[in-house]
């Protein structure tokens, strides 16, 4: 074993390597936020009484859970301009982690509220509240509560496919980490410390839900 | 000079199927191998192997599968191995896939009544007797539905072997659009590619769920 390790090369490049980690953390921020908000009316749209709208959920659930996410990217990213749609590599990363994730987490939401007794919706409804009213004052938080982990699981998940996104040069870690290798040639240690950089932003998500976790559902089991 | 997408690009790019369904089969085997040493790992009465095996599942379940393969593809000359991209992808894979595969069963023999662990002891069995005969076969079937469901995703993360030079279905179909400049098409196919195969598993994985869910 000859090979020298040189960790300083590649830590010289230390503030794009923070830039990569700070634009990593906030495209996912941004596609949790916007995935939630699809997951939500993708659920909705499979409780809908209006079949085409059910099925329309129940395809985009199942493409974008059985197909994988570089193929979804790339097909965005590249597809769209076909169609006469310019888009920048952002905008397609951020559109693409968000349908994706918006996909996996209807699935997921729409297991809690299938998970609250039907007598809680039949109360709401005796209680002259529009379906959407029952959902927003009796379902979501409790069935919330139950998917919480689940929920947090994903997006935690997303944060290490957001790395996927360096296929359509959409600038986070990865992309910056493949920068660096280029002018360094110092493949492995580059690697080796985006992936540290991963771990630790991986850890620190799923601490922050923790904390969100206590601080929303602090009340007692029942 | 720009080609059309004809019946050879169709069949070029399908043809990548192939080499995807062989490496998430290796991937799936190795890592069935490996997952069912880890999953004993976890739970063995020895605290070495139980913070070892949780040290490698934390690993590969924090970090980007991406930068798993990268570091194998770029590891392995470091130490002195020559790698081509089969070596590369088939080992990045096979370790991923133990480290949740294990992960999974943890779960299905943690899963096992205890009772079933001491009935064996009170029979005098050893470790190995109880394990084989006693335990897995309980914990394979609770770990059943999960266990396909990560066959999907494990099939879907073989796409990211096309990013280390590993010619398969995406990789094939990269190719085929940047010579056809028929993204849609190409990725469109390839997608439905996966989607044939991975649709009937998550099907098939939520039939098992709800097969055991009706007998508990």
């Amino acid at each position: 074993m000859t090979y020298q390790f040189d960790f300083g090369a590649v830590l010289e490049y230390w503030p794009q390597l923070a830039h990569g980690c700070a634009l990593t953390l906030s495209m996912t921020l941004l596609s949790v936020l916007a995935g939630l908000t699809i997951g939500l009316l993708t659920m909705l749209a499979g409780r809908s009484r209006w079949r085409p709208l059910r099925l329309l959920a129940v395809g985009y659930i199942e493409l974008v859970r059985n197909t994988p996410f570089l193929m979804q990217v790339l097909f965005l990213y590249f597809g769209l301009p076909q169609l006469g749609i310019g888009i920048t590599p952002w905008p397609a990363a951020i559109i693409a982690l968000s349908l994706n994730s918006g996909a996996f987490a209807a699935e997921i939401i729409r297991g809690g509220v299938e998970g609250i007794p039907r007598g809680q919706f039949e109360a709401g409804a005796a209680l002259g509240l529009h379906p959407l009213q029952v959902l927003r004052f009796i379902v979501l938080k409790p069935a919330m509560r139950v998917i919480y982990p689940a929920l947090s699981g994903q997006f935690v998940l997303l944060l290490l496919t957001s790395s996927i996104v360096s296929a359509i040069s959409a600038e986070e870690l990865t992309a910056v980490a493949q920068q660096i290798d280029t002018t360094t040639f110092r493949s492995f240690e580059i690697y080796i410390i985006a992936t540290a950089l991963y771990l630790l932003m991986a850890l620190l998500f799923s601490q922050a839900f923790k904390a969100v976790e206590r601080r929303a559902f602090s009340y007692p089991q029942k | 000079m720009i080609r059309d997408f004809s019946v050879n690009e169709f069949l070029a790019i399908v043809s990548g199927l192939k080499a995807t369904v062989l490496l998430s089969l290796l991937a799936f085997a190795g890592g069935g191998l490996g997952g069912l040493l880890i999953a004993l790992a976890r739970t063995s009465q020895s605290a070495v192997l139980r913070s070892a095996s949780a040290a490698f599942i934390d690993f590969f379940q924090g970090t980007p599968l991406l930068m798993q393969l990268f570091l194998v593809f770029y590891g392995l000359p470091v130490l002195g191995y020559h790698v081509n991209p089969w070596v590369a992808a088939g080992i990045g894979l096979t370790l991923h896939a133990g480290a949740f595969l294990g992960e999974i069963w943890r779960g299905g023999i943690q899963a096992v009544p205890r009772g079933q662990t001491e009935a064996a002891h009170a029979l005098g069995l050893g470790y190995m007797a109880r394990m084989r005969d006693v335990v897995l076969p309980q914990a394979l079937r609770l770990s059943l539905a999960p266990t396909v469901g990560f066959l999907v995703q494990l099939i879907k993360g073989t796409s990211l072997a096309a990013v280390i030079g590993f010619v398969e279905l995406s990789r094939s179909a990269q190719i085929i659009s940047s010579t056809t400049y028929k993204p849609l098409q190409a990725y469109g196919l390839a997608g439905l590619c996966y989607f044939a195969i991975c649709f009937p598993l998550s099907r098939f994985s939520a039939a098992l769920e709800r097969r055991y869910a009706a007998k508990t």
